[in-house]
C-alpha cells in the first residue's frame, strides 16, 4: 500500500543528479573537528530556497560526495552554509577547501522541520553535538517570526565545552528574553561554570506545556532515543515529536536504496520524520 | 507570608505528601546558604542530610590526583542533592561544591532515619520519591559512559 507523502517533503530540483558548481566564500573552524563552510552559487545564480532541516549532497571533486544538512538561515539562503564534522575522506577534503575553491552541490533534498506546525504552541528544540547544525535553520525561522509561537526552548548538549558549536550565537540567544537556552556538557574540567550532565537532564528543567508542545530532536541516535523517553515522561505523545535520521545516502532522491529505513528512504522521505511514523523502524535491530 | 511547610509542600519532590508527614519534615528542615566555591559536603564525610536546591548551581565532583576535580554532574534549582544519608555506611561518595551562591533546604537525614524506623509508611513515601531520581541519574550516567557523540570514521 502506498502511503501519503509526508506534508513536509519538498520536491528536489529538476536535475537532481547534476551538481551545481559553488565557490567557497569562507570557512570557519567551530571546534577541533568541526568547521562551517560558506558557499556562493555559480555566477549570476541566486542560489535556491530551502526549508529548515533539508540537506545537500556536497561533492569534493576527486574524492566523493556526502549528505550535509544546511545550517544557515532559510531567510538568507546566500551564501549557502553547512557545518561539517571532519570524520571521513570526503569531509576531510572539504575541511581543506580555501576561498575560491569549487564544490559540487546537489539539493536541497528531503523533508523539513515542521516550523509551521509549531505556530501557537510551545516549541522545544533538543540538540546533541553536531545535531545543532540541522536545527539551527529551524530556530532562525522561528525567531524570524517569534510572536507566532508560545515559549521556545533550546536544549543543547555536547561532549565537552570545547565541542560546543556556535558559541557566540549561543551567548547571543541566551541574552534574549523570549528564548530559553539551556546548555550542558557530558564532561568538564577547569573553568567551565555551566551545567554538567547529559542533554536529557535538561528536559525536566524546561518550561513547556506537554499537552500541546512540539519537540524537534537531532543528535546521535542513542541520544535521541533517551531524549524521546524523557519527553514522553513529561507527557508528550509520539506525534508531537520530530526527529532527524541519518543514514548512508548516495543518490539523495530515493533511487539507490542505500538509506532505506523500512518502507521509507531517509534522503527522500526524511531526514525529518514525525516519531510515530518512524518509531517501529527506528527501534528494529535489523531492517 | 510563605511558611517553610508551604514551600516544602509546593516543591516537586514533596508534592502530594500527607500533611502529617510535612509537619514531621518541617522539624527536620533548615535553610542553608553556600557561597560560590564553598562545599556542601566532601567525599568521605558523614552523610547526615540531603538538600533541596532553591537557587544556584552545585557541582558534584571527584578529585583525582594529577587531574584535579572532575565534575560528574551539576544539580540546580529544584533538584535534590545527596542520597548517601539513606545507605550505610552513610558517607558521601563525592564532593559537592557550589559554583555560584546557592541556597537550599537541608533535611536532617539522621533525624529522618530515626523517623523511618518508627514509621515505615513515611519511609516508603520518601523512598518512592528518591528511587526515580536515582534511576534518572543512573540512566544519565550510563548515557555519559556510552559517549554517544563519538564517531568512528
Amino acid at each position: 500500500m502506498k502511503s501519503a507523502p509526508d506534508e513536509t517533503t519538498l520536491v528536489p530540483s529538476a536535475h537532481p543528479m547534476i551538481p551545481a558548481l559553488y565557490r567557497v566564500r569562507r570557512t570557519r573552524r567551530e571546534t577541533y573537528d568541526t568547521f562551517t563552510v560558506e558557499l556562493d552559487p555559480p555566477h549570476g545564480s541566486r542560489g535556491f530556497a530551502f526549508a529548515p532541516g533539508q540537506l545537500n549532497m556536497l561533492y569534493a571533486f576527486g574524492v566523493g560526495e556526502i549528505p550535509i544538512s544546511i545550517s544557515g538561515s532559510p531567510e538568507r539562503p546566500k551564501p549557502l552554509i553547512h557545518t561539517i564534522r571532519n570524520v571521513g575522506a570526503v569531509s576531510r577534503a572539504l575541511s581543506l577547501l580555501k576561498h575560491g575553491d569549487v564544490v559540487g552541490v546537489r539539493g536541497p533534498f528531503g523533508s523539513s522541520w515542521p516550523v509551521e506546525e509549531g505556530v501557537g504552541r510551545d516549541v522545544v528544540i533538543v540538540a546533541g553535538g553536531i545535531g545543532l547544525a540541522p536545527l539551527r535553520p529551524a530556530l532562525y525561522a522561528i525567531l524570524a517570526r517569534r510572536k507566532d509561537f508560545q515559549r521556545v526552548s533550546l536544549l543543547y548538549g555536547a561532549r565537552t565545552p570545547e565541542d560546543l558549536l556556535y558559541v557566540k550565537e549561543l551567548e547571543h540567544w541566551r541574552g534574549r528574553l523570549d528564548l530559553s537556552v539551556l546548555v550542558t556538557v557530558d564532561r568538564a574540567m577547569g573553568d567551565w561554570r555551566g551545567a554538567v550532565g547529559v542533554v536529557t537532564t535538561l528536559i525536566p528543567r524546561s518550561a513547556f506545556d506537554p499537552s500541546t508542545a512540539l519537540a524537534m530532536v537531532c543528535g546521535p541516535e542513542i541520544m535521541m532515543r533517551f531524549t524521546i523517553l524523557e519527553l514522553q515522561k513529561r507527557g508528550l505523545e509520539n506525534d508531537q515529536i520530530y526527529i532527524s535520521m541519518e543514514r548512508n545516502m548516495k543518490c539523495a532522491v530515493g533511487f539507490c536504496g542505500h538509506c532505506q529505513l523500512g518502507p521509507t528512504f531517509v534522503c527522500k522521505d526524511g531526514p525529518v520524520f514525525r516519531y510515530d511514523r518512524i518509531r517501529q523502524f527506528s527501534e528494529l535491530r535489523e531492517v | 507570608m510563605e511558611t517553610l511547610k508551604g514551600i516544602l509542600a509546593e516543591h516537586n519532590f514533596f508534592k502530594g505528601l500527607e500533611d502529617r508527614y510535612l509537619d514531621l519534615l518541617v522539624g527536620c528542615a533548615s535553610n542553608v546558604r553556600v557561597d560560590a566555591g564553598e562545599f556542601f559536603f566532601r567525599q568521605g564525610e558523614e552523610a547526615n542530610q540531603f538538600y533541596l536546591i532553591r537557587h544556584g548551581l552545585v557541582s558534584v565532583e571527584m578529585f583525582a590526583t594529577g587531574r584535579g576535580a572532575i565534575t560528574v554532574q551539576t544539580v540546580g534549582e529544584g533538584d535534590v542533592l545527596g542520597w548517601s544519608w539513606l545507605i550505610p555506611p552513610y558517607r558521601w561518595m563525592f564532593d559537592a561544591r557550589a559554583t555560584q551562591l546557592t541556597r537550599a533546604f537541608a533535611l536532617d537525614g539522621k533525624c529522618l532515619r530515626d523517623k523511618f524506623a518508627k514509621d515505615h509508611d513515611l519511609g516508603y513515601e520518601l523512598l518512592n520519591r528518591f528511587v526515580p531520581i536515582i534511576e534518572q541519574r543512573l540512566n544519565a550516567t550510563r548515557l555519559q559512559l556510552l559517549n554517544c557523540y563519538e564517531v568512528s570514521a
